[in-house]
């Protein structure tokens, strides 16, 4: 049976989020992990004298493997689950992504499982990057072809 | 006996002979701790995968209450059983192992009740001698199939609900216990147009409702009838919309009315709205509401197992959740 009659009911009990609450709480949490990016990279300089540009690619690194150690360990799931798009948006949450999807898949071996869905969730973030470059790329061409841009 | 157009009444002397339960960690440390006869501390329940994790749930739940029972398990004449995973797979490598006559049964979370439906039509009609009724369920298998792996970090609504570690399996025979099972409803499929997938309770409830009216309409019965009218797995979100539908059509259950996913966890647990999956339905009734019906604690409860349909991939097809509700009723006696 199909009904329609009943949506009104449901929708008079459905829970709003608190859109406002939880743009705050992920800004909060996402600049904290920015901050702490900074930090790094900081580090990396004045401590272990690396140029900087060399030193971002390794502080993006170590919060990469913060990230994933943290999934391994079970704690970036409820860390998601407070800090929201905040711990989503960074590249830690990239990094989440692809290590949850290896984990739950480890059962079904290194090939069929971990190499076949390691892509699984990061897969749609990968090919909107990889197409809109494309797309932008070929426009940054034509503008400077047609001297719009210098 | 037929009974109206979607129900039966069980006069053959139709009892549950014994029931068994067993949880995963989190269920452990839940409010209905006491009820449960075998709990698991981690929950890959000494196994390699969740699926298989599963498939101990309810081979230790089966063996548990061969035990309890006190008979053979060559005396089983038939088994109905399912689970969440596709093909049914936890169910079907815990059968592998057994020598019962055995039919799977694909109902969602309303399985526990299908299947004890199904148990009790083959003991009244002499069919079987003892029939045995098994489901299962496991966060984890049912989070990777359904949703996102369980380490995924991606926020959660609040109205999610978590879906229950646990197996639960009763046996069903004519031989008298403290409680009979009385009659039964099998639901039709409802769809009320819902289509997301973090919001089951919503999607179940008009399903509910409609096998609680049909329930009482085709026995002829009041909800004061029931100490205790017991949905699946509404949890905090779906339990206010059955009682609201159910006071649309002129019944009102407020009183009698209390969730499963409610019970099966208590709210300082992260389980957002509560409890679900179909080893909620069958673990808080083989485990709580038999324990409170021997107690006579409760006298008459209307067990009604709410199942979301759902297909990940046909939802992203933007097809809606078609939802079912099985019940049956259970009454203590002396």
């Amino acid at each position: 049976m199909k009904t329609k009659k009943y949506e009104e009911v449901i929708k008079n009990h459905e829970v709003k989020p608190n859109y406002v609450k939880n743009a705050l709480v992920s800004f909060f949490f996402g600049g904290l992990i920015c901050a702490g990016g900074q930090l790094l990279i900081e580090m990396y300089v004045h401590w272990f004298g690396f140029v900087r540009e060399t030193a971002s690619t390794l502080a993006l690194v170590t919060v990469i493997l913060i990230a994933s150690v943290a999934t391994g360990l079970g704690i970036y799931d409820e860390f998601g689950q407070i800090a929201k798009a905040g711990a989503f948006v960074p590249i830690t949450g990239f990094a989440n992504s692809l290590t949850s999807a290896a984990l739950e898949s480890k059962s079904e071996g290194v090939v069929l499982g971990i190499a076949t869905n390691l892509f699984k969730l990061a897969g749609a973030v990968i090919v909107f990057a990889v197409v809109s470059a494309y797309v932008f790329g070929i426009l940054r061409y034509l503008l400077i072809e047609f001297n719009v841009l210098s | 006996m037929k009974a109206g157009s979607q129900s039966w009444k069980f006069n053959n002397n139709v009892y549950l002979l014994e029931t068994a339960t067993a949880v995963g960690p989190l269920e452990s440390q839940g409010p209905l701790k006491n009820d449960f006869d075998i709990m698991y501390d981690e929950p890959y329940c000494g196994q390699k995968s969740w699926e298989q994790a599963e498939s101990q749930l309810m081979r230790s739940a089966i063996n548990k209450v061969i035990e309890k029972a006190k008979i053979k398990e060559s005396e089983i004449s038939v088994a109905f059983a399912g689970d969440l995973v596709n093909q049914i797979v936890p169910t079907h490598y815990t059968f592998r192992e057994t020598n019962i006559p055995f039919f799977g049964v694909y109902g969602a979370c309303s399985t526990s009740m299908e299947s004890l439906m199904l148990s009790a039509l083959m003991v009244d009609s002499d069919n079987a001698k003892i029939a045995l009724a098994a489901t299962s369920s496991h966060n984890s298998s049912a989070e990777r199939q359904y949703r996102n792996p369980t380490e995924y970090g991606g926020p959660k609504p609040e109205t999610a609900q978590y879906t229950v570690t646990g197996s639960g399996v009763a046996l069903v025979s004519h031989k008298k216990t403290k409680i009979r099972i009385e009659s039964a409803t099998a639901g039709i499929i409802v769809d009320a147009a819902q289509n997301n997938p973090n919001d089951m309770g919503g999607a179940m409830a008009p399903a509910a409702a409609h096998t609680i009216k049909q329930h009482l309409t085709d026995l002829g019965l009041e909800p004061s009838y029931y100490d205790l009218i017991l949905t699946g797995d509404l949890a905090s979100c779906g339990s206010p919309i059955v009682v609201d539908i159910l006071k649309q059509e002129g019944y009102d259950i407020s009183e009698q009315h209390n969730d499963c996913g409610k019970l099966v966890f208590s709210p300082d647990q992260p389980v957002f709205a509560g409890g679900s999956g179909c080893g909620c339905c069958a673990v808080v009734t083989y485990g709580h509401i038999k324990k409170l019906l021997e107690q006579k604690k409760l006298k008459r409860v209307l067990v009604v197992a709410t199942g979301a349909l759902l297909n990940p991939l046909i939802v992203q097809q933007k097809e809606t959740i078609p939802c079912i509700a099985h019940a049956v009723a259970l009454c203590a006696v002396d």
